[in-house]
């Protein structure tokens, strides 16, 4: 293991006074697909970023171990909920990371062939990216993350808003990241999807962390009324 | 009374029996104005990138400052490097005075504030949609820069060429700096006005004509240019 596991410690994020995420602690352990589940404006994304270090918390600490843990950065990736694309084409954008690495362009273009075709986006890989549909621009912020192969990878809601056929290809694409040995947490709010996909779950409300578990142990057993609530599908918070 | 079709008549004329005169002073029009062109883009594309990019004291002053300075008057620019240029200025030791070199000077003054003002304004827009990605990649700021100019490139065409229409259609700076002198410093706006003051209003319509064509034949030319080398987009 190069980073993992990664620790929160008494992590508390506040902006303009108002309390956002936390106090929580959290453990990140290798292998596996962990999600962080929660209503709208619970903090997911939040803490999505305070783990990558994109946030800094106001108090606590946020650890990496191993022995790459100084550069920790280095070897994760996000998708951010909203992702981004470069106004070039679906190529360069995948390739991009690499090329910030300083990795040569024949070499770089051909990984990202490699993950075009994985995604299924052969046919767009020379168009402009930022003319792709969500779902398309969707995949290929998830490629695009995926090519410096980062030890963990987080996904931001992917598949927010996007149809039953995109969000199959999408899943897919998560599972073969996930079994080719990279750690996803993901956030969502899909239950149908969290049970696909998930091997543990965060429950995360009002900033806190009110419940965790391993998929069966959050939706066959729930600890808490709200949690219970929530999987019904009532609205809670 | 029929001064418009003697000036086309005129502009026709000129253009195809290639006049001389006429292309010495479209030549020295042409390059300086492109110096310029090329002299402000190299300090004003950077410029526009970095206070964009970076937050620091100071920041704000610059950029109403740029902006303000969008619409500086020609004859203002001039004036100020004639003192500058002059035997008694600062850098009078120079002898730059009613050379190309004053005009090309004075025209990248004339032109910093409008390209480096233009190139902020399209790279804040992109940088409001790369910065998290980028920070994320933990891309240097070296590396930030250059995506950014290079997506940005579209409009950035668009803020050079705006630079170069200000520089090769103004009068008043390089009248000033660069004196109108035969075979020395006369370029097409001072021949108009120079002409236009002897009365020969068709020999100048002729030569606005002229100045007008070559505007667009640049423009034109930087478009196919482009976007043979810069893709579709
Ligand atoms: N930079 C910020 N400054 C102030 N408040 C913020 C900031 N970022 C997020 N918030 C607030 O923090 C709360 C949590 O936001 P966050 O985006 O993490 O929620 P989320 O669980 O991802 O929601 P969603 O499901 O809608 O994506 C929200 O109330 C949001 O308005
Ligand atoms: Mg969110």
């Amino acid at each position: 293991m190069r980073i993992l596991p990664l620790s929160l410690t008494k992590v508390l994020v506040e902006r303009e006074g108002d309390r956002l995420v936390g106090p929580l602690e959290m453990t990140v352990g290798a292998g596996g697909i962990s999600v962080v589940m929660g209503p709208n404006g619970s903090g997911k994304s939040t803490l999505l970023k305070v783990c990558h270090g994109l946030v800094t918390p106001t108090s606590g600490t946020v650890a990496w171990a191993g022995d790459q843990a100084a550069n920790a950065r280095r070897h994760q990736a996000i998708v951010f909920q909203k992702p981004a694309v470069l106004r070039r084409s679906v190529r360069e954008n995948v390739a991009y990371p690499l090329k910030l690495r300083g990795v040569p362009r024949a070499e770089r273009l051909e990984k990202a062939d490699q993950l075009i075709a994985r995604a299924r986006l052969n046919a767009l890989a020379d168009r402009d990216a930022t003319v792709l549909s969500g779902g398309e621009q969707q995949k290929l912020a998830i490629v695009r993350a995926w090519i410096t192969e980062p030890e963990v990878l987080f996904l931001d809601e992917p598949t927010a808003s996007l149809d039953p056929g995109a969000t199959r290809d999408i899943e897919a694409l998560i599972g073969s990241i996930d079994a080719a040995g990279t750690k996803i947490v993901m956030t969502s709010h899909d239950l149908g999807q969290i049970k696909r996909l998930a091997t543990d779950v965060l429950f995360l409300l009002d900033g806190l962390i009110k419940e965790r578990g391993t998929v069966e142990q959050i939706f066959d057993s729930p600890q808490s009324e709200t949690l219970a609530a929530f999987l019904r599908g009532d609205i809670v918070g | 009374m029929n001064g418009l079709s003697d000036g086309f008549r005129e502009a026709f004329r000129l253009v195809v029996t290639l006049d001389p005169a006429l292309v010495e002073i479209a030549g020295l029009s042409l390059f300086v104005s492109l110096s310029a062109v090329a002299a402000a883009s190299l300090i004003g594309l950077p410029l526009g990138a970095l206070i964009s990019v970076r937050s620091f004291p100071g920041r704000g002053v610059i950029v109403v400052l740029l902006n303000a300075f969008m619409g500086l008057p020609p004859v203002v620019v001039g004036l100020v490097v004639y003192l500058m240029l002059s035997r008694s200025g600062p850098f009078g030791v120079l002898g730059l005075l009613f050379t190309p070199t004053a005009m090309i000077i004075a025209q990248t003054i004339l032109i910093l504030p409008i390209i480096a003002s233009l190139t902020r304004q399209s790279i804040s827009d992109l940088w409001d949609h790369y910065r998290e990605l980028l920070q994320s990649l933990d891309a240097t700021p070296a590396q930030i820069t250059a995506t950014l100019l290079w997506d940005a490139r579209r409009s950035l065409l668009t803020a050079v060429l705006a630079g170069f229409g200000r520089a090769i259609a103004e009068v008043g700076a390089v009248m000033i700096v660069g004196g109108n002198i035969e075979h020395a410093t006369r370029v097409l706006t001072t021949a108009i006005a120079l002409e236009t003051s002897k009365g020969n209003l068709a020999l100048a319509l002729g030569l606005g004509l002229v100045l007008l064509i070559l505007a667009l034949v640049v423009n034109a030319a930087t478009h196919a240019l482009a976007s043979r080398t810069m893709g579709r987009r």
